[in-house]
């Protein structure tokens, strides 16, 4: 019992002392996280979308010479950036481009570095995160699209990829929450991130215990925040799973170019019998007429 | 030779080593109704999917109005806007509402303005007596409905043909009617339609020219007075006592 008294004073002491650069350690660490995961993201769908173009055996030779490469390089990306620790793209991209440019370039703001590492490496895990949520929609929505004359373009933007984002949302909340986590690894290019607040603060008081005790619950804090925001949105993206049915009397049938087989009998859906049993349907969450 | 809107000459298709179409010829005139009878695994759906060119044909020719589409470097997304298809699975989009499935097309395909297209896809929802239902997602409606709004959405493309690939299969018996009368209708105001249908009376009622596919060859074909009436081939003949049976 002694202990935790103990600890909860030197958690106090160690808040009063540095408070404020926890505060703005998770503060930069969400940041970081945060954009990682959103220009990742969009990585990762670049990356995915260039995948799935499809050629054919008709299309002119230049085309799908140009497509093959454009996968080979996806490819190689991918198994580079998913195969090695973050910890080590950050070293190799650091001091990478100094090294390189005998310093005639670098990063001079530690953010840019920062961001670029995780951005490209939360990228090579959506790029396939992507590839499988588009090969996962029906080939049938990609046909309805091109019966109508979309383009390869506009059936993907209209069509696949808004199916494909609500498919991988769960994925792109892992990512997320993993890049809250391991972006802890930044401190190795001197990120002023939530870890490094840890690691300025028992450098200098070697309270190692409280300070961790510190980190574990402002980590769960944000992780844990993060999931609940993420199935909200989850939800959000799906929709009402009810719809208004439009008042009949506002729209007349256009008299004489569709008579109604059921007319009349309770599977006419213009019927009061029927409009009721609908709601009813509705109510109570059942999807109709799947197969 | 005026009003011939689709002809398709020495069509061919294989997959592989499995020849599924062989030696097509054909032609569709404004205004035909035509039916495509034949056992399932004939090359009934190939044939519709070469037409619309979600199949590339492995030889022949098809002329839309005279000018091939299957050439190399030919805009097969323009020539689709045109060429309308109600598939057996529905095919609407989930991730949108009724209204916006008929929207959609007309807005990004044939650039028109959201407010044009909408009372565009109203009138043909309207029509398939789907206009209650404009906000219900595809998940939320009945086969029979889902199937009514895809004609719907292929019709507010403003087709010049439009191909059914049995679109009332995939129906349970009591849906099968509604989206027929829907079909009927459309061929009595005039629509060019081709049909593939397991239905013998609506391809011996509704269409002007029947076509009974048998292993990828079109075996026989004429008014289905003819083809249902004094079949000539014996083949048909068999194909035709199994309905009558059933
Ligand atoms: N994408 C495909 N790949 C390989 N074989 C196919 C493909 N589509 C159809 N087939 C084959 O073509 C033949 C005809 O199929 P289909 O056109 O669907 O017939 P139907 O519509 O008359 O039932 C079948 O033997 C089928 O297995
Ligand atoms: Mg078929």
């Amino acid at each position: 019992m002694g202990k935790f008294v103990q600890l909860f004073a030197d958690i106090a002491k160690l808040w009063g002392k540095y408070g404020s650069s926890y505060i703005t350690g998770m503060r930069n660490t969400l940041i970081l996280a945060l954009v990682g995961t959103v220009i990742g993201c969009l990585i990762g769908f670049v990356c995915g979308v260039l995948n799935t173009i499809p050629y054919t055996k008709n299309d002119p030779l230049p085309k799908r010479f140009l497509l093959k490469l454009v996968r080979a390089i996806v490819r190689i990306y991918v198994e580079v950036f998913r195969g090695t620790p973050m910890v080590l793209q950050a070293v190799f991209v650091f001091y990478g481009l100094p090294y390189f440019t005998d310093s005639a370039l670098k990063f001079t703001n530690i953010w840019v570095a920062a961001i670029l590492v995780v951005s490209i490496n939360t990228g090579a895990y959506m790029a396939e995160s992507v590839r499988g949520g588009i090969i996962s929609i029906d080939p049938g929505q990609t046909e309805g699209a091109k019966a109508i004359g979309m383009n390869h373009v506009q059936t993907m933007t209209s069509v696949i990829l808004p199916q494909a984002l609500r498919n991988i949302m769960p994925q792109i909340g892992n990512n997320f929450i993993i890049n809250v986590k391991d972006t802890s690894v930044m401190f190795i290019i001197g990120f002023p991130d939530f870890f490094a607040a840890h690691r300025a603060a028992v450098g200098a008081s070697y309270l190692y215990f409280p300070s961790a005790t510190v980190e574990m619950a402002g980590y769960l804090t944000m992780t844990l925040i993060a999931s609940f925001l993420l199935r909200w949105a989850e939800k959000r993206l799906d929709g009402s799973s009810s719809y208004e049915l439009v008042q009949e009397d506002q729209l007349t049938m256009t008299a004489g170019t569709y008579s109604h087989p059921d007319r009349g009998t309770p599977f006419d859906e213009r019927s009061k019998e029927y409009r009721d049993q609908v709601s009813q349907e509705l109510k109570y969450g059942r999807t109709r007429g799947e197969r | 030779m005026a009003d011939k809107i689709l002809q398709v000459n020495h069509l061919s298709k294989a997959f592989g080593s499995n020849q599924v179409l062989r030696d097509i010829d054909f032609t569709v005139a404004k205004g035909d109704v035509t039916s495509i009878i034949g056992a399932s695994g004939s090359g009934k759906s190939t044939l519709l999917r070469c037409i619309n060119l979600l199949e590339i044909p492995t030889s022949g020719e098809i002329l839309y109005h005279g000018e091939n589409v299957t050439g190399r470097g030919y805009n097969a997304a323009a020539y689709r806007s045109h060429v309308g298809m109600v598939f057996q699975s529905f095919n609407l989009f989930n991730n949108m509402t009724v209204l916006e499935n008929c929207i959609v097309g007309q807005v990004k395909v044939l650039k028109k303005s959201r407010d044009e297209a909408r009372t565009h896809a109203m009138y043909y929802l309207e029509k398939v007596g789907m206009a209650p239902y404009i906000n219900a997602k595809p998940r939320q409606i009945s086969g029979g409905q889902k199937q009514r709004v895809a004609i719907a959405r292929a019709l507010a493309m403003d087709p010049e043909v439009l191909l059914f690939d049995e679109p009332t299969s995939a129906l349970d018996p009591e849906m099968v009617g509604e989206v027929l009368n829907v079909m009927r209708s459309l061929a009595r105001e005039g629509m060019t339609m081709l049909v593939v249908t397991h239905e013998m009376a609506f391809a011996r009622d509704v269409s002007n020219h029947v076509v009974y596919m048998n292993q990828g060859v079109i075996c026989e074909e004429g008014t289905p007075a003819e083809v249902f009436g004094n079949p000539q081939m014996q083949e048909t003949r068999d194909f035709l006592s199994r309905f009558r049976n059933a």
